[in-house]
């Protein structure tokens, strides 16, 4: 037997962008078990429900995560308008789907610049990010933002996307698709990426069942569930298959996630041949009561809302579950087994944002 | 059991782990566990959420402000931070949970657990 120890990752390491702790029990260089905790960074979202009614709570939904604060804000008025009765003008769903795409694609592109630059690899870190400004340059376009743009009302969306504008967002899209593959092909290839990546980190279906892992670290071991394919918003009207790998590892993770860039872009296309014209929200009346549980696939996977409303404007429960709190157990098990080198990598494959986490 | 909504069951504390062991049998995957205290009724709705594929499926547990609820972390590890959050955050007692973090779960200074004001 070798030398045991116990060796403390985070909550401040280069490689972790938000703060998680780890204490790894080695032998050697090899990890045995690893023993996650989260805490340095709650905000008591959840109980703001004492202090804002159920309109502000939007902003507040919006503010659980910087990447996807667009699909929190709609998450959280999805379950509203269910509790209401109120029926969204198809125009603000598929508007709803064009922004959820966009913040898909520049979260998929931000994490594989983390990715790169959690292996050194700085040129791709800096050309990923690259890629990702002119998402956010779209945003900025469309809704006045480029972190948290708050479109999202209960009933509708607040601005409009002419027509001409979602044209040129295609136009531009087309044109960084080619880019995109251009880096993205670096990380499927090349060799020194692939030495880092493949076989590392295995997680199993069974595994990945058991351990409730969500998202692209649940399709990556060929678990084929994507809470789009439920048709909320447009997904209903479009034509997507689920992105899977059965390889179950590091580089599986990596392939998914790419996978799902380019069906981002290709959902978006779809979605401004379908839009309709009309109305983008809306009016609502009223205060809500009764309960609803939504499901929606973030970025990183599934989010589960629970919202339960009382007749008066403050909500009796607003509960957020995120896929990253989802996804914790699952990095543990990718992590008993693994070299001490590949823990910062393993930490990432999961895409953690632990702002999501705590709320 | 008593289905009480679409995909929504309500069950006895008797009825929790056998209803557990048989999602875990089936492998179903473990979505959620909710603890909410509304104001009007005064007691604790502990909501567990399960999903296979694309199926999705909710057990209700009603617990009382003072009862104990066995911890379901021994069939679904992932239940360990759920509890944990539960009891911490809401003042839930779980028994049994596999590991028991003492409220330590979330760094905090401000008292625990957050029940609406006049139950504090």
């Amino acid at each position: 037997m070798g030398n045991r120890s116990v060796v403390p990752f985070g909550p401040q390491h280069p490689v972790l962008p938000e703060p998680i702790h780890l204490d790894l029990v080695l032998e050697d260089e090899k990890v045995l078990a690893a023993v996650p905790s989260i805490g340095f960074i709650h905000r008591g979202l959840e109980s703001l429900t004492d202090k804002k009614d159920f309109n502000e709570m939007v902003y507040v939904a919006e503010r659980i995560c910087g990447i996807c604060s667009f699909q929190h804000g709609m998450a959280y008025c999805m379950a509203l308008e269910e509790i209401m009765n109120v029926e969204v003008p198809r125009r603000a769903d598929y508007l709803r789907t064009i922004w959820s795409e966009m913040s898909r694609l520049h979260s998929h592109l931000l994490w594989l610049g983390l990715l790169a630059d959690g292996f050194g690899f700085e040129s791709l870190f800096m050309h990923s990010w690259r890629l990702r400004e002119k998402i956010l340059d779209m945003f900025e376009i469309s809704t006045g933002g480029r972190v948290i743009f708050s479109v999202n009302k209960i009933g509708g969306v607040l601005k409009d996307m002419p027509n001409d504008m979602l044209r040129d967002f295609v136009r531009q899209l087309n044109d960084m698709e080619k880019e995109i593959r251009d880096t993205t092909k670096i990380f499927l290839d090349d060799y020194t990426v692939k030495s880092r990546l493949v076989g590392v980190g295995i997680l199993t279906g069974e595994d990945a069942i058991r351990r409730g892992a969500v998202g692209p670290m649940m399709r990556a071991s060929g678990i084929n569930v994507d809470m789009r394919k439920n048709g909320y918003c447009a997904y209903g009207d479009l034509d997507f298959d689920v992105i899977t790998s059965n390889n179950c590892d590091s580089y599986a993770r990596c392939e998914v996630r790419i996978g799902e860039i380019f069906q981002s872009i290709d959902i978006i296309r779809q979605c401004v041949e379908k839009i309709p014209d009309g109305e983008i929200d809306t009016k609502v009346v009223g205060m809500p009561n009764g309960e609803a549980s939504i499901r929606v696939e973030q970025p990183r996977g599934e989010a589960y809302y629970h919202v339960r409303a009382n007749g008066t404007k403050f909500l009796d429960r607003f509960r957020v579950r995120t896929p990253t709190f989802a996804n914790v157990p699952a990095l543990v098990q990718t992590l008993q087994g693994a070299q001490y080198g590949d823990v910062p990598l393993l930490v990432l494959t999961i895409d953690p944002c632990i702002s999501c986490t705590e709320r | 059991m008593e289905q009480i909504k679409d995909n929504m069951y309500q069950i006895d504390k008797a009825e929790l782990l056998q209803v557990i062991m048989e999602k875990k049998n089936a492998l179903w995957r473990l979505c959620q566990i909710c603890c909410s205290f509304p104001k009007a009724e005064q007691h604790y709705e502990v909501t567990y959420s399960f999903s296979s594929g694309y199926d999705f499926v909710q057990y209700r547990l009603i617990a009382e402000k003072d009862e104990w609820v066995p911890s379901i972390s021994r069939v679904y590890n992932s239940a360990v931070f759920y509890e944990n959050e539960m009891h911490e955050l809401w003042g839930l007692n779980v028994e049994n949970i596999k590991v028991d973090l003492h409220d330590k779960l979330y760094r905090i200074d401000v008292e625990t657990p957050f029940l609406p004001k006049e139950e504090n």
